[in-house]
């Protein structure tokens, strides 16, 4: 019965479940979630669009909105590709088809996945479940949100500098930022291609497990791909007994953590102790310093490229003007907002003449020495440790009007992602009522360790993903921290 | 000051971006403060350090020539914001 479904509540295990053993159907599950959309998503804005008829008898996922799906508009939360509808899919939408997941609709982001709060979305912000005076995270805080509110059991997002780790940290939920190269990002909208991976969120690590089984490994659409060295396992383990954990010094006492945030952290690496894991230091002693401005050197130089297709000819806006070139560059001044112009100026700038060596050149060694430095740690332990996040969810404006605070939102997710390592981001407690997020990095490839980890102390930790201001009754013990945080 | 006025002028001409004379004032100073944090990328020395373009170990991933489906022409052309005779169409391209 429909009635009953609580989808705050309720993994997309479950879900699978209650599909499988026939106490749902299809329609009643994918009804359940518009249900919740219509109650609950004119407050939080996590969908640009739904859809009505479930197509497969699986369980329904959320899409990014970069993610291209035949029929269904496409915006990448831009003004210069509204009302634009794929004519293919992307192989990853196709292999949530295949999976027989239902698409429940495409959700928020800041516009061409550029920001850390989905206040850039050409279509309106985002709000956080826990707090909607504060922001998701970004540039995934559709997906997030949505299935923090119950707005979807499972979504995909998009990570480049952290748009899946972030967002999960802020909402509370599991997200993960798979090894580069194990998802195809064919048919996906391009941001920064050295970069870029698409990922899966859900409320709980199997969850996340299962969803990236689905969408991971080689596809010939994709020359970027690789095989995965071995099948995608659900964790079951609750122990740690003989995994050696890594706490980077630099990303743990970074400047500008929250002590809330260093206090759950903390603690969660006191739990995995106790469940069996070695724990030691280790240091990354050139990720965070130089970590933020070489991602703003590649990530924007590549972006600059990959926007260039935005011409006005083939599809998305075009603003008339007498002459080609005219046209060309009223459709690109009017059509993107202002972070897209800001990353395509700084991009542009930094592969002209005369600047190349001096800044993008020099970003690709900065990566080197980055990738070596995370290499040499996960020869001494298998997992590193750090928040997702420097802070909790920050109020919807703090950041808008200052770009580089808004880029140091992802000082912590950054290194990992240029390193090209895997990244899962874990809820591991509340500070001022607002949602931690643990990451867990790994070595290329990793996964399954990084769900390992996640599943056991996921267990241990007990968090409840369902915001506080949605739970029935009061307040379960154990969610709220101690004053001393 | 890292970039000038000028160079974000010529800058917006390489990316065809037609910059309100607003827009031009308000990129210079905001380009200005995030070209001055990022450069600190000068302060390493990277004389022995190799770029990194990729971060995957792949090399020349070959695909066999096997003929495949394409799009159909008027799928390529379902979004066109202008199309004629099975083309595009742009304005003339004038100097």
């Amino acid at each position: 019965m429909a009635a009953v479904i609580d989808t705050l509540r309720l993994t997309a295990e479950e879900a699978k479940g209650l599909l499988e053993r026939g106490e749902i159907s299809a329609a009643e599950l994918h009804s359940a979630y518009l249900d919740a959309i219509g109650e609950r998503d004119g407050e939080l804005h996590c969908y640009l669009s739904t859809v009505d008829a479930p197509e497969g008898d699986g369980v329904p996922i959320a899409l990014k909105d970069v993610i291209s799906t035949k029929g269904v508009e496409t915006t990448a939360g831009s003004k210069i590709l509204s009302g634009y509808v794929p004519v293919f899919d992307s192989t990853v939408a196709a292999r949530c088809k295949e999976a027989g997941l239902p698409l429940i609709g495409k959700t928020n982001l800041d516009e061409f996945a550029m920001g850390s709060s989905t206040e850039n979305s050409a279509f309106g912000p985002t709000r956080n479940p826990w707090d909607p005076t504060r922001v998701p995270g970004g540039s995934g805080g559709g997906s997030a949100a949505a299935v923090s509110a119950g707005l979807a059991p499972w979504a995909l997002g998009s990570d480049t500098g952290g748009s899946i780790k972030q967002p999960s940290a802020l909402c509370g939920n599991v997200g993960l930022r798979p090894t580069y190269g194990t998802v195809s990002r064919y048919g996906v909208v391009a941001f920064a291609s050295s970069l870029d991976q698409v990922g899966p969120v859900a409320k709980t690590v199997r969850d996340v497990a299962l969803l990236y089984s689905i969408i991971a490994g080689r596809d010939p659409l994709d020359s970027t791909t690789a095989e995965l060295p071995e099948p995608v396992r659900l964790p079951e383990s609750h122990s740690l007994a003989g995994v050696r954990i890594g706490v980077p010094t630099e990303l743990n006492e970074a400047e500008g953590i929250e002590p809330g945030v260093s206090a759950s952290v903390e603690r969660a690496i006191a739990l995995a102790e106790e469940l069996g894991a070695d724990i030691g230091p280790c240091s990354l002693p050139r990720s965070v310093r130089y970590g933020m401005p070489c991602y703003y050197l590649i990530a924007p130089a590549e972006a600059s490229s990959n926007l260039a297709r935005y011409d006005g000819v083939r599809y998305g806006l075009r603003v008339d003007d007498e002459s080609y070139q005219q046209m060309v560059e009223r459709t690109r001044d009017e059509g993107f907002g202002d972070e897209p112009k800001r990353r395509i100026m700084l991009g542009t700038y930094a592969l002209s003449a005369g600047y190349y060596d001096a800044y993008y050149g020099r970003a690709q060694k900065v990566r080197t020495l980055i990738s070596e430095e995370h290499r040499e740690a996960l020869e001494q332990f298998d997992v590193l440790v750090s928040p997702t996040s420097p802070t909790v969810a920050f109020r919807v404006g703090e950041r808008a009007a200052d770009p580089l605070a808004m880029y140091l939102s992802d000082v912590l997710t950054i290194p990992s992602n240029l390193a090209g390592l895997p990244g899962l981001s874990i809820p591991c407690g509340l500070s001022e009522g607002l949602p931690v997020g643990l990451q867990l990095i790994g070595p290329q490839f990793g996964e399954n360790l990084l769900f390992r980890v996640g599943h056991a102390l996921e267990q241990a930790l007990e968090f409840d993903t369902v915001p506080e201001r949605w739970r029935a009754g009061s307040d379960p013990a154990g969610q709220t921290p101690p004053e001393s945080a | 000051m890292a970039i000038s006025r000028e160079e974000v002028q010529h800058v917006a001409r390489l990316a065809w971006l037609a910059l309100s004379d607003r827009e031009v004032d308000r990129f210079t100073g905001e380009l200005d403060k995030i070209l001055d944090a990022i450069g600190i990328v000068a302060e390493l020395d990277l004389e022995e350090v190799e770029p990194t373009s990729h971060p995957l170990d792949l090399v020349n991933v070959w695909d066999e020539d096997v003929p495949r489906e394409s799009l159909a022409r008027e799928d390529v052309l379902a979004n066109a914001p202008d199309a004629d005779g099975g083309l595009f169409k742009v304005p003339t391209w004038r100097q």
